[in-house]
């Protein structure tokens, strides 16, 4: 007996490090990309995001002198740091591009026209000139400094209300829920009533109708996209918010349709059988008992059809307008990739944003997710 | 009109003209049409019974029809015909054109490779976690953790993964996490095991398991019970026979391909624009996202198996090994069949990831993004529409096969 039960507890150390490291892969990258939208692009561009919580010596973007002007001895100064919030260590600095260690920190060096600059190994600067520096250029200072970790909320700020973005994700959160909120509202009430057909009233043909429902859950939708846009355009909605509405409710009532009725087929027959005895109308009997009763299935397709419209790109790309007012996360988060795929802080500020609502609602409801899941395709 | 207030206007008008049109219309059909009332109450209350389901059903069937069957037959229709010639009936000319791009043969390569990676890959890695957090205290928690990427939309996750494949130039400092780790690889014995050994195993591996469903299908062939030789059966086991040939010739060649190879240790990798290999790294983005699906279905039928069957499996003595591969998985083998099935759907329709990570470039195309490229960049609606067909062509097994079981299960 004690070899067995040796051999069992290997085995279960065994089984939580595989599980940990499994965790780990799958954790990883989305960590990776937390950790990097609340780093400055520099920290992104110097060092992998595994290195945020140590010291990083690495070579600072070129910081301009800049300050008020004093008059002391009849020399005028310019005195500041480098560092206003942060406390990192110079180690060297060079005032050009093409000798960026030409000096240490303390040293002082000398400029043309007489000018002289310091730099203190906490960032301190000293500017010394004969005559007056206004409106002139200062020089810039190329330092290379050891820096503690430091993180920032300085990217979602942009990321959120600058506009230097180029496409506010801002704005483009806001035309997500647009169109995922409706899209995830409308499609529940049709699914249900039909369901309520499908699983409780007999009727010739319904075995045939609910065969036609699960065929077309898998039917693509790249097949509806030009055909659809056509006769968008031919009843005059063309590209916009109604459209994709409308689309998104089509996409979407199989699986809503399919889900409802595998669950309210499981309602007890009893409590109907009952309700008809008693002299209720079927509309009675859907509207006071199926749909109370339904409501885990209610949950579950509302959490699938917000996510996958939230998530959507294919749809909003075919049906939405490019403009600023109607650009969806995704097809922002595509824009970016394309147009500042270096600046990794943008983009991984952006993509937080952009998960941020899905994450949420996968958290706080993944039961019924679970639950919806299960119903749907364990047949 | 502020398109928030729009979507507003429009959860309100959808609800309430959908409460306004059921409850409406069984009003109309019961007070005006069929009333429950007069000398024909009895006839009158049959009739609006056999009515009341199309009411229900209408809007549903309105919405099915217009925005998932129509389009089926127009795009069959716009891919046989020429939008330059004013929509004149072409035959085939467009699906000749496809076959003739040597875009469409790499995006047909890649959708294949697509297709038996991803699922395999997904369901291993989904039965792997849901057996292993199955009796472990914390199990919960790590299911939940490797369920979400679920949650993450396909470009979120893209750009996730980006940053692990991203390269800095030689000297820099690698922000990305897998050439920082490639880096530390220099040819030496732990590379050797890493790099040659790992791989080789689990190749094999593949092969060993693939090769033992090409056996369990080919082997009524060969002579088993008559019961078995179902005559219908005859084609789908030759061809998951000759798939599985196929596979195992191909896991094989790749086996010599890694013992032969000598990777170019030390310098970085720009790995999505590497040929053949940048496939992999897209379809790893979909398999991390979808492992957490299979593992879900997976974890909740390996609860539902008798809990006798494993006591008695102990009892005579076998190994934990032997309890899963020969008691538990073919108990499952139902579920794991749809999880697969599932996936594969999926996996056809993959868009979103090629799209935003390399956008077709670097041998990389598929399928719907060829589609996607042929239909809004090209602006070439007849091969736009033969390609959506095809990617229909490659899910009409599925369909048929679901709604057989389906139709099997209505009985």
């Amino acid at each position: 007996m004690e070899n067995i039960a040796g051999r069992k507890s290997a085995l279960n150390w065994a089984v939580h490090l595989s599980v940990l490291a499994l965790v780990a892969l799958w954790v990883l990258p989305t960590f990776g990309l937390l950790v990097s939208s609340f780093r400055t692009g520099d920290q992104i561009a110097a060092s992998g995001w595994w290195r945020a919580l140590t010291t990083q010596e690495q070579q600072l973007s070129p910081i301009r002198v800049e300050g008020e002007e004093v008059e002391r001895n009849g020399a005028y100064e310019i005195a500041g740091t480098l560092f206003p919030r942060a406390r990192s260590t110079v180690s060297v600095w060079g005032t050009s591009s093409r000798a960026i260690d030409a000096y240490k920190a303390g040293e002082t060096a000398d400029l043309d026209d007489g000018e002289t600059l310091t730099l203190e190994a906490d960032g301190s600067y000293l500017l010394r000139s004969p005559v007056s520096l206004k409106d002139t250029r200062l020089p810039r200072i190329f330092a290379t400094a050891s820096q503690p970790p430091e993180f920032t909320l300085a990217n979602y700020r942009t990321v959120l209300f600058g506009k230097s973005t180029g496409t506010s994700i801002g704005q483009a959160f806001l035309n997500t829920a647009t169109v995922a909120i409706p899209a995830t509202v409308i499609p529940i009430l049709v699914a249900a009533f039909a369901a309520y057909a499908l699983a409780w009233m007999s009727f010739p043909g319904r075995a045939l109708l609910v065969a036609a429902i699960v065929g077309l859950l898998v039917v693509p939708l790249q097949l509806a996209l030009i055909p659809l846009l056509q006769f968008h355009n031919w009843i005059g909605i063309g590209k916009g918010y109604l459209g994709i509405w409308l689309a998104h409710t089509g996409f979407g009532l199989p699986l809503a349709i399919y889900l409802l009725r595998n669950y309210m087929v499981g309602l007890p027959r009893d409590i109907i059988e009952n309700a008809r005895v008693d002299g209720a109308s079927e509309f009675e009997i859907f509207v006071k008992i199926i749909l109370p009763l339904s409501f885990p299935a209610l949950a579950s397709f509302a959490i699938f059809q917000f996510l996958w419209t939230w998530n959507d790109l294919l749809v909003a790309l075919v049906f939405l307008g490019t403009g600023n007012d109607q650009l969806v996360l995704t097809g922002a988060l595509v824009n970016l990739l394309g147009s500042r795929g270096g600046e990794w802080e943008i983009l991984a500020t952006s993509a937080f944003v952009s998960i941020a609502v899905p994450l949420a609602v996968f958290f706080a409801m993944q039961k019924y997710l679970v639950r919806g899941l299960l119903a749907g395709s364990v047949k | 009109m502020h398109p928030a207030l729009q979507a507003l206007l429009i959860i309100v008008l959808g609800v309430g003209g959908c409460v306004g049109y059921f409850w409406a219309s069984n009003l109309v059909l019961d007070k005006v049409i069929f009333p429950a009332r007069g000398d024909r109450a009895a006839r009158n209350i049959a009739r609006a019974g056999a009515v009341r389901p199309w009411l229900f059903l209408m809007p549903a069937l309105v919405a099915l029809a217009l925005y998932l069957a129509y389009p089926v037959f127009a795009t069959l229709w716009l891919s046989v015909t020429d939008q330059k010639q004013g929509g004149a009936f072409v035959g085939l000319d467009n699906y000749s054109q496809m076959l003739g791009e040597a875009k469409f043969w790499e995006s047909m390569r890649n959708n294949l490779m697509w297709l038996v990676v991803v699922p395999a890959a997904a369901t291993a890695f989904g039965l792997l976690v849901a057996q292993l957090t199955d009796r472990i205290w914390w199990g919960n928690i790590a299911k939940s953790l490797i369920f979400m990427p679920m949650a993450i939309s396909f470009v979120g996750a893209s750009v996730i993964w980006k940053l692990i494949y991203d390269t800095r130039p030689e000297g820099q400092a690698q922000i990305g996490i897998l050439n920082a780790l490639w880096l530390n690889f220099d040819g030496g014995i732990g590379s050797l095991l890493m790099l040659k050994l790992l791989p080789v195993l689990a190749l094999a591996g593949f092969a060993a398991l693939v090769a033992w469903v090409g056996w369990l299908f080919a082997r009524p062939l060969a002579g088993g019970a008559p019961a078995e030789r179902a005559a219908a059966l005859v084609p789908l086991r030759l061809f998951v026979a000759a798939a599985a040939l196929w596979l195992v010739w191909k896991s094989l060649a790749g086996i010599a391909g890694i013992v032969m190879a000598s990777p170019p240790y030390g310098a970085p990798q720009t790995w999505l624009t590497l040929p053949y290999w940048n496939n992999f790294f897209l379809m790893a983005v979909l398999v991390w996202i979808q492992a957490g699906f299979a593992m879900v279905i997976l974890s909740a039928a390996l609860r539902a198996i008798p809990e006798e069957t494993i006591e008695a499996a102990i009892l005579d003595g076998a190994n934990p090994f032997q309890i899963f591969f020969r008691i538990k998985v073919p108990q499952i083998m139902g579920t794991i069949v749809v999880v697969w099935t599932t996936i594969t759907i999926v996996v056809l329709k993959v868009f979103d990831i090629v799209l935003a990570m390399t956008n077709g470039q670097w041998e990389t195309q598929v399928l719907a993004n060829y589609m996607f490229d042929k239909l809004f960049r090209a602006g070439d609606w007849g091969v736009g529409s033969a390609a959506a067909m095809a990617i229909m062509l490659l899910v009409t097994p599925i369909l048929v096969w679901n709604v057989w079981n389906a139709r099997k299960e209505m009985r």
